[in-house]
């Protein structure tokens, strides 16, 4: 089937600011002219800036990682989406419409059939069985309850967990109380999920086993998906794009393959700089300008630096870099050992 | 010059607030008489009710009739506390005060609780509402409660009723501030949650905030409940009958066998008031996973049912 729908982001965030405190107004308009950063703003407006001019998009069924240390306004830029926080000023757009413009019955609808989101705490109620728990966004439309028994229970077997919708949450592990809150945002089928810091609380164990099962079962539902966290490594793993945050401000925006490989600031470059890039770098990368011998294997250009390894120590002296049937380079062994010592000298 | 008025001011200068008082008070019962004796009526009519049925019934009646009840709110132990509680209070010769005790206590308590629970809930939902409520239960706690015994008689008069109105306003206050307490302390993340899956206001409240903050709600229930037990002497001296008139007769008469028999009677109310009353707080958690009606004498009743169909 071919696309007809001109391309649309399923999240549009637009200049977004917040800025908390009583005189946000004036700290707004200081901090637009660049007059005040964020200590300025809290010595002379006693206000905080939450999140400073903030600009991303989600593409529809794309993740997107935020990422930033605690107070980098990650959580607060999060609750901009469904309205948690009204903006200071600046524009959500959901598939296009604006979520300011909402009235109080709409915004409703959009956060119980549109918007999932995932609490870092869980959050789950712990009067509520396990079932109640999951089907609540649907007992708040007024879903008829055969329904939403079912819904819910679809939604446990989901994320492995049926057979637990008479359960309290207090009998559950930590583990799988995220499964539940995760069961419980998916379980109105909606198109997006909020995802704000879902694993952090977690065992790493326990964690890389749920980060597995969130990309698998990402990859069948294909949702749209905003995913807070502040570990780099989850972002590089989850995110199809990340954003790096600092003091509310967004330093970079770009897949992990170029945030690593190319930071634009030295925040990003800080924060990278423990990240190996062995894994990101490409035959374009290592290259060098002429023609390799005749016979060379031919690789193209964004072929990743494991599998040129593998053709060295598979027997090759020499590989060609073609684009087809234009020659782009070639690498020696010299090349690729050098782009390896290069980012072992980095890390 | 008379250092005395400056070493000594208050010999001689006065503000006349027992004048104020009496003043504010003639100008009250003269001109909102009507409106007082108004109140008056619902509370009475609910207390005649309650009265009637506990005097007109036969004692064994009563006594089945209440153990069922505890029984079905509550569970099994609080039902056998309730049947040898009554039983007591009829052995030690209490059951007729005990009775119009009875009457007032559940009056006072369910008055108190249809407007403290709403009141309480809108003042942890509006700030400038408990700013203004806070300081009145302060008051309210701290006046001692001969005080307005006073104005209650110029205002209602004396006998039962009055006795209902000084109650309720000597046993409200905590029901209030747990009321608000127990809501703005529930789990702020819990909440947020709510609205994040798009509840109402009303539906969040009710579905997620309420149950959240029912302990709390229900210590507040439970200190009013004892709170009117205790001003049942208090409430005496307005004549109100009852329980409390025997401990006051005792007092007065320096008779210890009233005054004993009026104490245990308190007693044993209170404990057989405040069982019941936890078992209206327990969660279909607490209660086996069944509700309020499918438990105890209506569980088996509808079980019996159930299995000649």
């Amino acid at each position: 089937m071919t696309e007809i729908m001109p391309h649309q982001n399923a999240i549009d965030c637009q200049n977004l600011w917040k800025i908390f405190g009583a005189r946000a107004d004036e700290a707004l308009v200081a901090a637009k002219n660049g007059e005040v950063d964020k200590d300025e703003a809290l010595k002379r407006f006693s206000c905080v800036i939450g999140v400073a001019d903030a600009s991303f998009s989600v593409a529809e069924g794309e993740i997107l990682c935020i990422m930033g240390l605690s107070g980098s306004g990650k959580s607060t830029i999060i609750r901009h989406v469904n309205r948690l926080i009204e903006p200071t000023d600046g524009q959500i757009l959901i598939e296009g419409r604006d979520v300011m413009g909402l009235n109080p019955k709409e915004l409703r609808q959009l956060r119980a059939r549109k918007i999932g989101m995932v609490f870092q705490h869980m959050a789950l109620w712990p009067h509520k069985s396990i079932a109640d728990n999951v089907a609540f966004g649907l007992e708040v439309q007024k879903t008829p309850k055969g329904q939403q028994r079912a819904a819910a229970e679809s939604a446990l077997e989901k994320v492995g967990l049926g057979g637990w919708s008479d359960r309290y949450p207090d009998q559950l592990s930590g583990g799988m109380q995220q499964r539940v809150g995760l069961a419980r945002a998916m379980a109105a089928d909606p198109d997006i999920l909020l995802m704000d810091e879902p694993f952090s609380a977690l065992d790493p164990l326990i964690r890389k086993d749920l980060q597995d099962e969130f990309l698998k079962l990402s990859r069948e539902v294909k949702k749209t998906t905003l995913f807070i966290t502040h570990d780099l490594d989850e972002a590089m793993k989850m995110g199809d794009r990340i954003a790096i945050m600092k003091d509310g401000r967004i330093d970079q925006t770009g897949t992990p393959e170029s945030i690593v490989l190319r930071p634009e600031t030295d925040y990003v470059s800080r924060f990278v700089s423990s990240i190996s890039t062995l894994k990101y770098i490409s035959a374009s990368e290592i290259m060098t300008p002429g023609k390799a011998k005749s016979g060379a294997p031919e690789f193209g250009a964004s072929t990743p630096l494991p599998v040129l390894l593998a053709a060295f120590t598979e027997g090759a002296e020499e590989l060609a870099i073609t684009d087809g049937e234009t020659h782009l380079g070639r690498i020696s062994s010299t090349d690729i050992l050098q782009a390896v010592q290069t980012d072992l000298k980095r890390v | 010059m008379d250092w005395s008025v400056i070493l000594d001011p208050f010999a001689s200068v006065q503000l006349p607030l027992s004048q104020w008082a009496n003043e504010s008070m003639t100008w009250l019962t003269s001109n909102y008489r009507s409106f007082f004796q108004a109140i008056k009526a619902p509370v009475k009519w609910a207390l005649d009710l309650v009265e009637d049925g506990l005097r007109d019934s036969p004692q064994s009646i009563i006594i089945i009739v209440f153990t069922l009840f505890a029984w079905q709110v509550a569970n099994r132990s609080t039902a056998i506390i309730t049947f040898f509680g009554l039983i007591a209070i009829g052995l030690i010769g209490a059951w007729d005060p005990a009775m119009t005790s009875f009457a007032v206590l559940v009056t006072a308590v369910a008055i108190s609780v249809a407007i403290g629970l709403p009141l309480g809930v809108l003042c942890s939902r509006v700030n400038f509402i408990w700013a203004l409520v806070r300081p009145v239960l302060d008051f309210m706690q701290t006046i001692p409660s001969f005080t307005y015994l006073v104005p209650v008689i110029l205002l209602f008069g004396i006998g039962n009723v009055p006795g209902v109105i000084v109650t309720v306003f000597f046993a409200i206050p905590p029901l209030i501030r747990l009321t608000n307490l127990g809501l703005r302390e529930v789990r702020a993340d819990l909440v947020e949650a709510a609205d994040a899956f798009g509840a109402t206001p009303f539906k969040r409240l009710w579905s997620i905030e309420i149950p959240l903050a029912r302990p709390t709600i229900m210590t507040g229930v439970n200190q009013t409940v004892m709170l009117s037990l205790v001003m049942s002497v208090i409430a005496s001296m307005i004549s109100v009958a009852g329980l409390g008139r025997l401990v006051l007769v005792g007092i007065s008469q320096l008779d210890l066998a009233r005054a004993s028999i009026g104490g245990l009677g308190i007693v044993l109310l209170a404990i057989i008031f405040d069982r019941i009353t936890q078992g209206f707080g327990f969660t279909r958690r607490d209660r086996g996973d069944r509700g309020l009606w499918e438990q105890g004498p209506m569980g088996w009743l509808r079980g019996k049912l159930r299995h000649q169909n």
